[in-house]
Order: structure tokens, then sequence, then C-alpha cells
């Protein structure tokens, strides 16, 4: 019995190192393995030009660009969507029904796979209004809703009530409050909502592809946004998958984890700041 | 009378708390040794480390000793599974786990490698019964734990920690959270189980020590004051601090 | 003083309109894939479109059979959860029970890392690496199958269930903890007895969690799985509802039937993801109760 005992300890420990081993393994791997492969190939005619058939040489410039402009646009549609939901949930609804159905609906929104979000944005806005980094914002504003909703609903939910009653105490009218007191007060969770779009839009690929399109084209911001672009994401899949540029390929996918290792890192970095402003 | 748990100089600290101050205690086997004195004494701390559950936090520092049945309880090759096993606990609020009634009471029997049904069914059994709970919850024994009232929780917790067959039985303020009927239930309970156990209590409750205990010790900033017959502490305190205390001036 | 408040009504207005918004979208969206999935449906038949073996929509006699995917689907992602859940699990254990303040906030960067990391990464590292590799291993002519697709789904679903375990087993009240160390049970004992059990809702939580993410992926399993639409079969090239949807949508024509097929998959797909989320919800739920 005491054997058996012991020999249980022993395979519920292994299991565990093992397992937590391999976890950690696997990033490492994943890192060092994109690293190797793809630092040598990020040189600086590919950051700075955009591919040519006649000079015969990939640069990812536009991709970049279009990233940037695709972020962009989607944070300025999503803020403001997503910060007014929240307030209306903490600050204003009074009715538990409505309040359900709008976190139902933002849970719902939040596990509906790329894909579909993909199909939805072409039949929504690309077919009307064409294959545009417009089109692929406005499918990444739908799908970045729920996470900025939540974490300004918490950080809103970290706003003592005391602030409010002191404000409405003074006489203040309740949009007075929210934009004096509530509003400054859940710019944590804002950012939070924003790092977080950021990683989101930056790893996307399927929601873009019928949406945004694949061009290679430097545009400015007014005109990328009405034309179609890829992003260093859907950049990589074209890349690897239909023209076996595999050196290309890597040197976007280590770009993309350096951008994700900083995006990770300034998260840890926001959340420490503001915990510690909260107990100052 | 022949003592089963003997502290002696026993210190401990919380880092730079000195939280216990030489004690040595003699604790009799078959009796009910109650620990008395106000909040943050001590008195926890002390119970805590007769089972060494005091391991669990890091910054616990301990000299002197512990010895249970003449083994010291630090000793290395003392196997603190089996120290725990000997020395059960009750604790302060009902800690069921969120599974079945029966399960709850065969988990210790199954953690020390107990299988055979028929045996578990009927150590189950007359630990519930040992802990007066087996005629309320016999036709339930499926059912989950947690539905079950707090004193009735506190019963099952204590025939979960019977079921291991200790030799010894530490309840730490086992009735604080609940109410006066099942209060007295677990005080008749204890006086039942003291033919078997030696059962050493926390508590707050003046008037439950001069019931139940035969020896009462009176802690006091990690110091132990007193240490007694129940009667001769309440009815003639040698020490001017055990007076004041429990004719209630402080604490 | 009128003046403020229909101000302040107006206000209010603009924040429930923005609220309703989220609620907008989820109808606009099931409403769209319904209105644009159904006819192909009644053209096929919900039985031949469900049930039929053979998926050739571009053949002369075009045959749209969604079986191979919906199969290609449960099995790929019962595969992920075969591997990913036991190792996410036991790693979520350690996370929440045993490993030092250290320790674990390194593992849990380095969890938050896995899960930032963009899935067509996993696919290319999966194309390059796995592929070859099960190739060369398993002896086949061609490593882009189900098998490659089950790994890299595994990778990608381990940071949630890792997350979402690590959460629930916090969560297990120290007091149950104790009370089995003080029976004489020893900490691993308490932790795989005491509180797995203890917080077994939100552990299967994070199965289903990992099942949604498995059965909505869609690049990385692209880049690794061959795409071919064959009956499922571990060492066959594959092809799963959300690769169907996406691999023939750039080249089909507006209007055809082949079009609105593929709209039909992403409903039959949606309707998946939906029961999974009404399962989470309910585990979730569970858990909050408690």
């Amino acid at each position: 019995m005491k054997k058996k005992r012991k020999l249980y300890v022993f395979l519920v420990r292994a299991a565990m190192y093992a397992c937590t081993a391999l976890t950690v393994f696997l990033l490492f791997f994943l890192l060092g393995y994109v690293f190797i492969k793809g630092i040598p190939h990020i040189t600086w005619e590919l950051l700075s030009t955009k591919p040519s058939y006649l000079a015969d040489r990939i640069g990812i410039l536009p991709d970049i660009l279009n990233t940037i402009y695709i972020i962009l646009a989607t944070l300025v549609i999503v803020l403001p969507l997503g910060v007014g939901a929240a307030i209306y949930l903490t600050e204003y609804a009074k009715n538990r029904k409505t309040v359900a159905v709008i976190e139902y609906a933002a849970e719902t929104l939040s596990g509906i796979p790329s894909v579909i979000y993909g199909l939805v944005g072409m039949l929504l806005f690309s077919n009307n209004f064409g294959t545009s980094l417009l089109a692929g914002a406005l499918t990444l504003a739908i799908m970045n809703l729920p996470t900025v909703m939540r974490t300004t609903q918490e950080s809103l939910k970290t706003v003592p009530q005391s602030y409010r009653e002191g404000a409405f105490g003074l006489g203040a009218g309740k949009w007075r409050v929210i934009r004096t007191v509530v509003l400054p007060g859940c710019v944590d969770g804002i950012i939070t909502g924003c790092i977080l779009s950021v990683g989101r839009i930056l790893g996307e690929s399927a929601a873009l592809l019928f949406t945004a399109g694949f061009a290679h084209v430097l545009n400015g911001i007014l005109t990328g946004l009405t034309s179609p672009g890829a992003t260093l994401t859907v950049a990589l899949y074209v890349y690897a998958k239909e023209e076996g540029e595999f050196g290309v390929a890597f040197a976007i996918a280590a770009i993309l984890m350096i951008l994700t290792l900083l995006i990770n890192l300034s998260a840890t970095l926001v959340g420490k700041y503001f915990a510690k402003r909260r107990n100052a | 009378m022949s003592s089963i748990l003997t502290a002696e100089d026993l210190n401990l600290w919380y880092g730079e708390t000195h939280a216990l101050k030489n004690i040595n205690m003699e604790i009799p086997d078959k009796s009910i040794t109650a620990l008395i004195g106000p909040s943050g004494c001590g008195k926890s701390t002390f119970l805590k480390t007769l089972n060494r559950m005091n391991d669990l936090i890091p910054s616990v520092k301990i000299t002197g000793n512990v010895t249970y049945n003449g083994h010291s309880i630090f000793d290395k090759d003392t196997d603190v599974n089996t120290l725990r096993r000997n020395v059960g606990m009750v604790f302060q609020k009902p800690n069921p786990f969120p599974m079945s009634i029966y399960d709850n009471v065969a988990y210790g029997p199954r953690t020390h490698g107990f299988e055979n049904r028929v045996k578990l069914d009927e150590t189950v059994e007359q630990a519930l019964r040992d802990a007066a709970i087996w005629e309320e919850v016999k036709d339930r024994l499926k059912k989950n734990a947690l539905g079950l009232s707090g004193g009735q929780q506190q019963r099952l917790c204590i025939a979960r920690a019977l079921a291991v067959r200790p030799k010894v039985l530490l309840m730490d303020e086992p009735t604080s959270a609940l109410d006066p009927i099942s209060t007295s239930r677990i005080e008749e309970l204890a006086l039942q189980l003291k033919e078997k156990y030696a059962i050493i209590i926390v508590t707050h409750n003046m008037q439950q020590a001069v019931r139940i205990s035969d020896h009462t010790a009176f802690f006091l900033l990690g110091e132990l004051i007193e240490y007694g017959k129940t009667e001769d502490i309440f009815s003639q305190p040698q020490d001017q601090r055990t007076e004041d205390y429990i004719t209630g001036r402080f604490g | 003083m009128k003046k403020k408040q229909l101000f302040e009504n107006a206000v209010q207005a603009i924040f429930l309109l923005l609220g309703l918004v989220t609620v907008g979208c989820v109808l606009l969206i099931t409403v769209y894939l319904i209105v644009s999935g159904i006819p192909a449906i009644r053209e096929i038949g919900l039985f031949n479109f469900l049930f039929g073996k053979e998926w050739a929509s571009t053949a002369e006699e075009p045959k749209y059979g969604i079986l191979p995917f919906i199969l290609t689907s449960v099995y790929g992602t019962a595969g992920a959860i075969l591997i990913g859940v036991p190792v996410g699990f036991f790693t979520g254990v350690f996370v929440s029970k045993i490993a030092g303040k250290r320790t674990r906030a390194v593992i849990e960067s380095a969890v938050n890392l896995l899960a930032g990391i963009p899935s067509v990464v996993y696919g290319l590292v999966g194309m390059l690496v796995l592929v070859p590799g099960i190739s060369k291993i398993f002896h086949v002519p061609d490593g882009a199958s189900l098998l490659a697709a089950i790994f890299v789904l595994s990778v990608m679903i381990l940071p949630g269930i890792i997350k979402v375990s690590v959460t629930a087993l916090d969560a297990v009240p120290k007091e149950y903890e104790d009370a089995s160390l003080a029976l004489g049970a020893t900490p691993d004992e308490t932790f795989f007895r005491v509180s797995v059990p203890a917080a077994r809702s939100g552990i299967a939580a994070a199965v289903v969690l990992g099942v949604g993410r498995a059965v909505g992926e869609a690049m990385a399993v692209m880049m690794v799985a061959g795409n071919v639409a064959n009956m499922p079969s571990l060492f066959e090239s594959v092809r799963f509802l959300t690769t169907a949807v996406a691999s023939e949508m750039a080249y089909s024509s507006p209007g055809s039937l082949q079009r609105n097929a593929l709209f039909s998959i992403a409903l039959v797909l949606f309707l998946f993801i939906m029961l999974i989320n009404a399962t989470l919800n309910c585990f979730l739920k569970r858990n909050r109760e408690k």
C-alpha cells in the first residue's frame, strides 16, 4: 500500500514537471526557430521597399503601413463603441435584463471564430464598398468590441462609488460626473483594452483575407483605407502558402514575434503602473 | 497520568514575530485539554504546531521540541503524513470537501491506502456514528456534503477526522461558527470522544472550557501563563493575569 | 433646468445606443449567416448536404456533401483535446499549486506569449517542421495531414486551457486543502484529490474553451492539413469546416451554388460554435454560483 502511494505521488509530480517543461520548451523552440530562420532575412531593403517584379525583390513596407493603418482605424472605430457600451452598462443601465442581454451578446461575439467574421465582413462591408482596409477595420472592430468593453467595464468597477457620490453631491449632472470623474478613472482599462486589441489585430489573418485583400501597394493612409491591402500576417500567409518565399515569411514571423513580445511586455508594465498608482 | 504529547522549550517565530515563547506542556491521553486566552495569544499557533500544519507557512522557525508518544515530531524519521494521521484536526470553519458525505469521510482512509469496499463502508459508518451524525445522514450518504447545515457540516468534519483512527484530535474553535444548539451537540460529542481520544480544544468561550475540559492552559502573548486542572484554574488561579482574564477584565 | 434634463436624456440615449451595438452585431451576423446559408441547403437538400460523403464543387456534376469536413473538424478537435488538455491541466496544477512566485511569473508570461503568437506563425512553423517531420517518421509521402493539424491545434489551445484551469484552481478555498493535509494526505494527493475535484467545473470550462478554439481555427490548419476534401484519416490530407470556407471563397463566383454552399458550411460551423459557447457559459455560470 505504502509503495503504491509513493508511486502515485511520484507519477503526478513527474507528469506536472514534464508538462510544464513541455509548455515552456514549446515557447522557446518557437521563438528560437523563428528568430534563427527569420532574423537573417530582415534587411533594410526588405523593411523599406515595396515588392517589385522588375527589380526582383520583395519589400514589406506596404504591409507594415497597412498594419498600422488598420490598427489605427480599428481603434478609432472600436473605442467609442466599446467604452460607450461599458459606460452604459456600469453607469446607466438599471434594467437587469438589458444588461444580461448586452453581456450575453458580448460573450457570443468573443466566441465567434475569425473565419466567420471574415465571411460576414465580406458580405456586410466588402460587397458594399469594395475590398479595402476600411472593410477589414470595420470587421476587426466588431471582433474586438467585447475585449474593449470588458476591460473598460472591469476598471469602471474599481472607480470608488464615493467619487461619483462626491461629484453628484456638488450638484454635477450625470454626464459631467462621467466625463470628469468616471472616465479618467477607467483610463487603465481603456489602455489595456487597446493593447489587447492591437495584439489581436496584429495576429489576425482569417478575418482579413476576404475583407481587406492581399495587395502590396504603397499608399498613404487615406487612399490606403479605401484600397485593398495585406497586413503583415496576411502577407506572411501569402508568401509562405502561395509563393513559397519562406525567407520573407520567416522574416515577417520574426517581426511579429518581436511585436508580440513588446505588446505582452507593455501590457504587463501598464498593469503594474496602474496597480501601483491605485495603491499609492 | 500518561501524557501523549509533550512540548519542551518550544519557541516559534513568524519571520520576526516571536509567537510562542518557551512552552513546556504535557498533554494527557484520553481527556480534554482546553487552550484559552485572548486573540493572537498563540493558542491556535500552538495547536497547529502539534500536527505540523505550520510547516505550510514558509517563514516559520521553530526551536525546542514536541514529542508524540515519546518521539520527536520534528525528527527526520517522522513522516509528517503519518503524524497528521495520528493527530487529527478539526477547523474553526466547517470545511467539508465539495463531494458526497460518504466520499468526505472515506477520503482519509482512501488516502492511506484503504480500499476494501466492505471495510471502508464499516469505517465510514463507525466514524459517522462516533461523530453522532449517522442517524441524520445515513439515507443521504451519496448527497453533496455542502447541503448539510453548519452544525452538521462540523460534525461531518469530525467524522472525517475520526475515520483515519487518530489518537489525538485537535479542535481549533470548532463551535465559533455555530449556533447554540449545534454547539451543545459538539460539546456532548467531545465528552463522548474523550473515552477514546486525547482532545485539545482551542476556545474563546470560557463556559465551554469549564463545561467540557479536564485541563485548561491559559496563553498570553505567546507565553503559557498557567496550566492545570480546569476546576483549579477557574476556582483558584495562581497568576493574577489568569484571574484577570477569566473574570473578564481583559480580552 | 428643462434644457439640462433634455441634454442628460440625450446623452443617456446615446450610451444606450452604443450598448446595443453589440446586440446588433450578434443579430446581424446571425441573420446574415442564416439568410445566405439557407438557399444552398435548400437546393442541395439538408440530408445530402450534411451527410453526403463527397465534396466536388468544381466537378462537371458537382457534389456538395460536407460530412468529410464535419468529421474532420470533430476528429481534429478531439485529437487536439486529447493531447492539449492533459498537458495544459498538469501545467495548470503546477502553476497554481506548486510553482514558487518567481517560477509562476515566468511560466505565466511564457503562456501569455504562446497565446499571443499569431496563428499564421504556428502554421508556418508547422509547415516547415511538423509536415516534413511526419512524412519522415511515419514514411508517408506527404506529411500535410490530419495528424499535423492535430499537433498544431493542441499547441494553440494549450495557453487557454492553462489560463482557465489556473484561475479555477486558484479559487479553491484554502480550507479544503488544509483539511486534506490535516488528514495526512501529501500535498500532491491533496491537489489532485481535493483541489482538482473542487475546481472541476472551471476545468471543464477550460476544456470547452479549447474545443471552441480548435473548431474555429482556420489559418494554421489551412497551412498544415493539405486541404483535400477526404474523409478524415490520420495520415491523409484533410479539410476542416473552417478551411472549407476559406479555401474556396477566393475563387468561387458570387451567386453560384458553390459560393452559396460555402455560406452554408459557415452556417453549420456557426451553429457548432454556438452550441459550444452555450455549454461554456453553462459551466462558467455554475462556477460563479459556487
